[in-house]
């Protein structure tokens, strides 16, 4: 690059390039962000276990990936989030559809193949989409939702806009070719995409250390001068802390980013795994010792933010969603037959 | 009131299955997500979370029982302040798909009976055929309209810079796209004139920059993005298809991908196997995409920019011999053409005569040696691969009762074999010889010169082929 080229870094006094940033302390949540969290998180969860008991009685047909155990990733970054910032993700993909706040009775119904799914019930559970939302899906080839994250960046540069592109996923598919290939452009030219790398310990059934030479996965940028940063993905005050310092990177031109979201997920990787290879004791462990939702519920009550029975209202609240959502999933006519040949082109 | 909890399909194809233990106790405190049972499929062996919380009141569906089918009930739940009188009561978590009041009348929640036994069956016959979609002639060019000698590769620039010009949202990609003016010189002069934001020099990364091209596209940007040869792009060819071609329908209509994927295709002069393949029948193949493929540079020009404001991804099949070629085009301002639309050629009686892209370079000498022989050859080019105009096609053949398809692309399930197959299932009666196609030979492209010249279609067979279908 021609040296006339080279932009001044924007944060620095002394013209020397803003040293890359580290991660941040948890976020202070004050009563109103706690409730908002936990709100958030428990739509979710509750959401995934419906959805689950659903694919059990055969209203959901075909693979079904639920969230359960991840929900303080998508929860915290979406509190870190402006208007117009785009997500995109692959198939685990229900959690960040109602984090974007697409309707739940939308994404339900489509996981039932109903007309007033979001998709027409012509996408099915790993691909909804929303423009009015900024939610580009729902990708079901792993991988593949990280070059075309990086292309939603693209159009943010070439627009001259100020909003960035979340690009999740998981420990799997980033061992795909096109991930660094992508990784290399996006920093080539300085796009706002921030790399949310959802480390839930196993690629399907392989673990991370029986499938990856380098396991910390924040420094999965390092050869093309992409930072990363490791963060707790079962505190949703770390997410978010992570979350506002890489949207900040990614403002004020510094280019990608990459979070390194250590979680876990509890159910199989999809509802026909039986999850043999990891112990039950570990599955245990991290959800009696690191739940997401448990945590801020101890801290809402401990803190004296809310009672018990001011959460179960919320509890009941979430849950009258999900059985309104569950109900209008099953009710709704499938698709007009007709519509089998609408979509193909505009 | 009590709640049921039912057998669960736990994988995607699962009828029934065995409950093989029960890991919580008749009375026993349950909590969402804690495993209560563990049951047999038909391909492992799963555990059961409950869903909500409660006491496990009853266990109905002993350990042990086998061929317990999806949705029956296998235990209740009390919730909060019941008792075991109250079991009887209990309500199914929902009721089983049989029972379901829910949905269409026919179709319940069955999901997977809906697949063997589609509610749409009904309606089968009335649906079974796509729409029928007419798509306008070419524009009429008005008397007296200049025409200017022009490359192909000089159409294609003017295509894409006009757009450009008239676009904001319309920019390129590839590899050598700006600095280097173009590995075959069809981006000349775009970076002078657009600058480096719009005419983007990517690295050598095919997958990376079609999906990059295709990100930006479901923002409602335009990419042009060149495939410096479309073997390349072979590298990207999931992106193109997977997330390019079906967005839309996966999306019921919500997102789409505006976007060209341009670029040389087929056998260029002894490049070798990997650098010689047609890859019309591959992209034919997709519905989501458009497919064209111009040999002359009116059409060329007409159908880059029909292709650029397309709303949909399409697959621009260029040829590198073809490049250099000159052909009249209309000095127009805006020379746009329609993409589905076949053009005919050359009128004739005789027989048809149907092929695109290099493929009219044979078609179009055999036209003239035929014509010295007595044989009217109606010269269909085709320019557009998908959507197919049969009814050009087939319009033709009704006249001329014989056919003949010319391509460079292997044999098997080409082009060709589809028109012959479509011909025959439409216009059979009108058939007075069997239809021939003439492909490339089913072998690698050879490197030697006379091999090379053998594996590809030559104007003799051409000639041959029309000579047989018209019985001379």
């Amino acid at each position: 690059m021609a040296a006339a080229a080279k932009k001044a870094p924007t944060k620095s006094k002394t013209g020397a390039k803003p040293s890359a940033p580290t991660t941040p302390k948890p976020s202070e949540f004050s009563k109103e962000q706690e409730l908002e969290a936990y709100r958030g998180m428990l739509l979710i969860r509750r959401f995934e276990e419906k959805a689950g008991q659903l694919y059990g009685m055969g209203f959901i047909g075909g693979f079904c990936h639920l969230y359960i155990g991840q929900e303080a990733v998508v929860t915290g970054m979406k509190m870190a989030l402006v208007d117009g910032d785009q997500m995109i993700t692959a198939y685990r993909d229900h959690g960040h559809m109602l984090a974007m706040d697409l309707s739940p009775r939308g994404v339900m119904a489509e996981l039932t193949g109903r007309r007033s799914g979001l998709s027409h019930g012509k996408g099915g559970s790993m691909h909804m989409f929303s423009k009015e939302k900024h939610f580009y899906g729902g990708h079901g080839i792993v991988g593949a939702q990280v070059s075309l994250g990086t292309g939603l960046a693209f159009a943010n540069r070439y627009r001259g806009n100020k909003n960035v592109s979340l690009t999740y996923f998981g420990d799997g598919a980033a061992n795909q070719g096109q991930v660094y290939e992508s990784f290399n452009m996006a920093s080539l030219w300085k796009l706002p995409v921030i790399y949310i790398i959802e480390n839930n310990r196993y690629a399907m059934g392989t673990s991370v250390s029986r499938s990856s030479a380098e396991t910390d996965f924040s420094h999965r940028g390092a050869s093309f001068k992409i930072p990363g940063m490791q963060v707790d993905g079962m505190d949703v005050r770390a997410v978010k802390a992570a979350g506002e310092v890489a949207t900040e990177w990614c403002r004020s031109g510094e280019g990608p980013i990459i979070l390194e979201m250590q979680t876990y997920r509890y159910r199989g990787h999809s509802m026909s795994d039986p999850a043999k290879y990891r112990s039950k004791d570990e599955v245990q462990k991290m959800r009696s010792e690191h739940d997401p939702i448990e945590q801020v519920k101890a801290r809402l009550i401990s803190k004296k933010w809310a009672t018990e029975d001011e959460l179960k209202a919320i509890d009941k609240e979430v849950r009258d969603v999900v059985a309104d959502a569950a109900d209008f999933a099953q009710t709704d006519p499938e698709p007009d037959a007709s519509e089998l040949w609408t979509d193909i082109t505009h | 009131m009590p709640i049921e909890i039912l057998m669960p399909a736990l994988s995607p194809t699962m009828e029934e299955g065995n409950v093989s233990k029960w890991l919580k106790n008749e009375g026993d405190k349950v909590a969402a997500g804690d495993v209560i049972a563990e049951i047999e499929t038909d391909k492992a062996t799963m555990e059961v979370e409950a869903v909500d919380e409660g006491v496990l009141g009853k266990i109905l569906i002993e350990a042990g029982t086998e061929g317990v089918k999806v949705n029956t009930p296998i235990a209740v739940l009390l919730e909060e302040g019941e008792s075991a009188g109250d079991i009887d009561t209990a309500k199914k978590t929902s009721a089983p798909a049989e029972e379901k009041p829910a949905a269409t009348d026919d179709s319940g929640g069955k999901a997977r009976e809906a697949r063997d036994e589609p509610s749409a069956d009904k309606d089968a016959t009335k649906v079974a055929a796509a729409p029928k979609v007419d798509v306008a002639a070419d524009p009429d060019i008005p008397e007296g309209t200049e025409m200017v000698s022009t490359t192909v590769r000089e159409a294609l620039r003017d295509a894409m810079a006009e757009e450009m010009r008239r676009d904001e949202d319309v920019f390129v990609m590839g590899e050598e796209v700006a600095e280097y003016q173009g590995a075959y010189k069809i981006t000349q002069g775009l970076l002078q004139e657009f600058g480096a934001r719009r005419v983007v020099d990517t690295p050598i990364t095919e997958h990376g920059f079609a999906g990059v091209g295709v990100g930006a596209a479901m923002t409602g940007l335009k990419p042009i993005v060149e495939f410096m040869t479309f073997n390349f792009a072979m590298q990207a060819i999931d992106q193109i298809i997977n997330s390019a071609a079906k967005t839309l329908y996966m999306s019921g209509g919500q997102m789409g991908a505006p976007i060209v994927f341009r670029g040389p295709n087929g056998a260029a002069a002894r490049v070798g196997a990997q650098h010689s393949q047609d890859y019309a029948a591959w992209y034919g193949h997709i519905p989501g995409l458009k497919v064209v493929a111009p040999y002359t540079a009116a059409d060329a020009k007409g159908l880059l920019k029909a292709a650029i404001r397309d709303p949909n991804p399409v697959i621009f099949l260029e040829n590198e011999i073809l490049y250099g070629q000159h052909f009249d085009v209309p000095k127009l301002d805006d020379f746009v053409l329609p993409i589905g639309k076949a053009r005919i050629h050359k009128p004739g009686k005789d027989v048809t005569l149907v092929s695109w892209s290099i493929g009219m370079t044979y078609a179009v000498k055999a036209e003239a040696e035929l014509r010295d022989m007595g044989i009217d050859v109606e010269l269909i080019d085709l320019r557009t691969i998908r959507p197919l105009d049969l009814d050009t096609i087939i319009a033709s053949v009704k006249k001329t009762n014989r056919l003949v398809v010319v391509e460079e692309g292997f044999p098997q399930s080409s082009v060709g074999d589809f028109i012959a197959n479509q011909v025959s299932q439409r216009a059979f009666d009108h058939l007075d010889a069997p239809v021939i196609t003439i492909a490339g030979k089913d072998v690698p492209m050879p490197y030697a010169a006379n091999l090379e010249k053998l594996a590809l279609p030559n104007v003799g067979e051409v000639v041959d082929a029309v000579k047989a279908v018209t019985y001379r």
